[in-house]
């Protein structure tokens, strides 16, 4: 319970902070890291006395309350119902272009990754998609990407209410401007300062006057994220919940 | 419609250039069937995967039965990237059709309607567009200077999914699934293998009714327990993600992909 403060568990944290104020967040296959946050924001609200927050995690049975199939998270975020969901890429441009295809020319790719999943359909209908990538390096945070999977913002004229709203790494936490269509850096953590940011980003970006470390979740929070966020958790990420139970034993 | 059949008899009918559909990780995938597929050695086929898929997909283009894929995504999750499918696709030795997950089924809820489209949200701006000429952008008809995307009906030969108890009469139990109903309204002929088959109907209240594919949809059933191992089966058993990352590791190289399937037996070997 007294262990450091992990880089993952400030991750959460901060994801859990950015969902201040959805109603129903959605969370895809393989994403652990949102999944937590997710939790932790509903269980955040719970003890605040605030709304209620609706998380549905693809693949697991206990948190998902969809009966209609695999598509009703598409139509359910095509009606305005998910507030917020989650993004990564294999390569992510200074645009917010998302890569989930592969580098190097398309079809033949050079590394091919698992492909386009929703991004191409949820990104432009889902307000608040926070781009979520662990790796913080210049293979990841590209100038410009291989293969738009999912473009980042859209012309006058294309239906376009969703968007990315914030880009969290290992390292560093931006917000997205989607009028400049530029990253803002806001604050580091994972042991990174500013200047290993810009060392590790191969995009240009502003900066905010005041990038400072990222804030870690006080002692009522951490609690609620050992204990509780991770039991729920362990459910459709065993794995990655006995990860973060050795990791904290670790520290 | 709805008939009995030995697990061979069911696999033998994907033959060459079979269009199939199939369904996700946790929605039941019939791994079991896979494997009699693949000793049947059709080739060319055109795997649909409703709207991505991991081992089922990654073993077929390994096995070399597949010409054309068309997903969302193949992964194997936890375990990382799908090894054999990877490198089909950068060796160009199948035709991958990439899609985006609504839009596959867009596809297939068209071809459940009997409509030839269906227009769809988002994609606009993203590569997939001239990935997938088969794609169009229109004016919406009704609000001029409105771009929207359509994508055609997806109509497959065959859709095989794996299901936990179909009765004598040749109806399924797909709980919430609701996917492997529309796969079943849109394809030809669907094949399911099941855990068991029990001698009441299904039908017996409205309760139930709700979760059951009527037999009129279903077209042949074969007995495969543990026949989605090691993928999970919705109220049976859980995923088995050790066998899955040890078929990752094998599946690396072609020899190890050949030593793993020598000894690959879904729902005979390594029962848990």
């Amino acid at each position: 319970m007294n262990a450091p403060v992990l880089t993952r568990e400030i991750m959460i944290h901060t994801i859990a902070v950015l969902l201040d104020g959805v109603r129903h967040v959605a969370v895809g296959a393989s994403s652990p890291i949102p999944a937590a946050a997710a939790m932790l924001r509903r269980a955040l609200n719970e003890r605040q006395d605030r709304e209620r927050v609706r998380i549905s995690v693809l693949g697991s049975q206990e948190h998902n309350f969809f009966t209609n199939g695999g598509v009703e998270l598409f139509d359910c975020a095509a009606q305005g119902r998910v507030d917020a969901f989650f993004l990564g890429g294999g390569q992510i441009d200074g645009q917010a272009n998302i890569n989930l295809v592969g580098s190097g020319e398309y079809p033949k790719s050079d590394v091919r990754w698992p492909g386009c999943f929703g991004s191409a359909f949820l990104y432009f209908v889902v307000p608040r998609v926070i781009l979520f990538r662990e790796e913080h390096s210049p293979r990841v945070f590209v100038d410009k990407v291989d293969f738009v999977s999912a473009p980042g913002t859209s012309e006058p004229g294309v239906y376009r209410p969703g968007g990315p709203h914030a880009l969290l790494t290992g390292k560093a936490l931006f917000s997205f401007d989607k009028t400049r269509r530029r990253f803002m850096l806001r604050s580091t953590h994972g042991g990174a300062d500013a200047a290993e940011v810009r060392a590790n980003t191969g995009f240009e970006y502003d900066l905010a006057p005041d990038v400072g470390p990222t804030p870690g979740p006080d002692a009522a929070t951490l609690a609620l994220l050992r204990g509780r966020v991770t039991d729920e958790l362990a459910e459709t990420y065993p794995h990655f919940a006995q990860e973060l139970a050795a990791e904290r034993k670790a520290a | 419609m709805g008939e009995i059949v030995s697990l061979e008899a069911l696999a033998g009918a994907v033959r060459d250039g079979t269009k199939i559909a199939v369904p996700t990780d946790y929605s039941g995938v019939a791994m079991a069937a896979t494997a009699a597929i693949i000793a049947a050695g059709p080739k060319n086929i055109h795997l649909v995967c409703v709207p991505a898929s991991g081992m089922q997909a990654d073993m077929l283009i390994g096995a070399g039965v597949v010409g054309t894929v068309e997903t969302s995504a193949v992964t194997l999750g936890e375990s990382g990237g799908a090894p054999r499918f990877m490198e089909a696709v950068r060796d160009g030795a199948v035709r991958i059709m990439d899609a985006t997950c609504p839009a596959v089924h867009s596809g297939i809820i068209a071809a459940e309607k009997g409509v030839p489209f269906l227009p769809i949200r988002g994609i606009i701006g993203s590569d997939l567009l001239a990935a997938r000429p088969d794609w169009k952008v229109i004016d919406n008809p009704f609000a001029p200077g409105d771009r929207i995307v359509v994508v055609p009906a997806i109509e497959p030969d065959v859709a095989l999914f794996h299901a936990p108890v179909a009765d004598r009469f040749g109806n399924v139990l797909i709980g919430r699934r609701r996917e492997l109903a529309s796969m079943a309204y849109a394809a030809r002929r669907t094949f399911v293998t099941v855990e068991r088959i029990v001698d009441h109907s299904l039908f017996t209240g409205e309760k139930d009714a709700a979760a059951v594919l009527p037999a009129l949809y279903v077209d042949r059933i074969a007995v495969a327990e543990r026949g989605a191992y090691p993928y999970a089966l919705w109220d049976e058993y859980p995923v088995d993600g050790a066998e899955i990352a040890r078929y990752a590791k094998m599946a690396r190289t072609k020899e190890g992909f050949a030593a793993y399937m020598e000894t690959f037996r879904p729902g005979k070997a390594r029962a848990a």
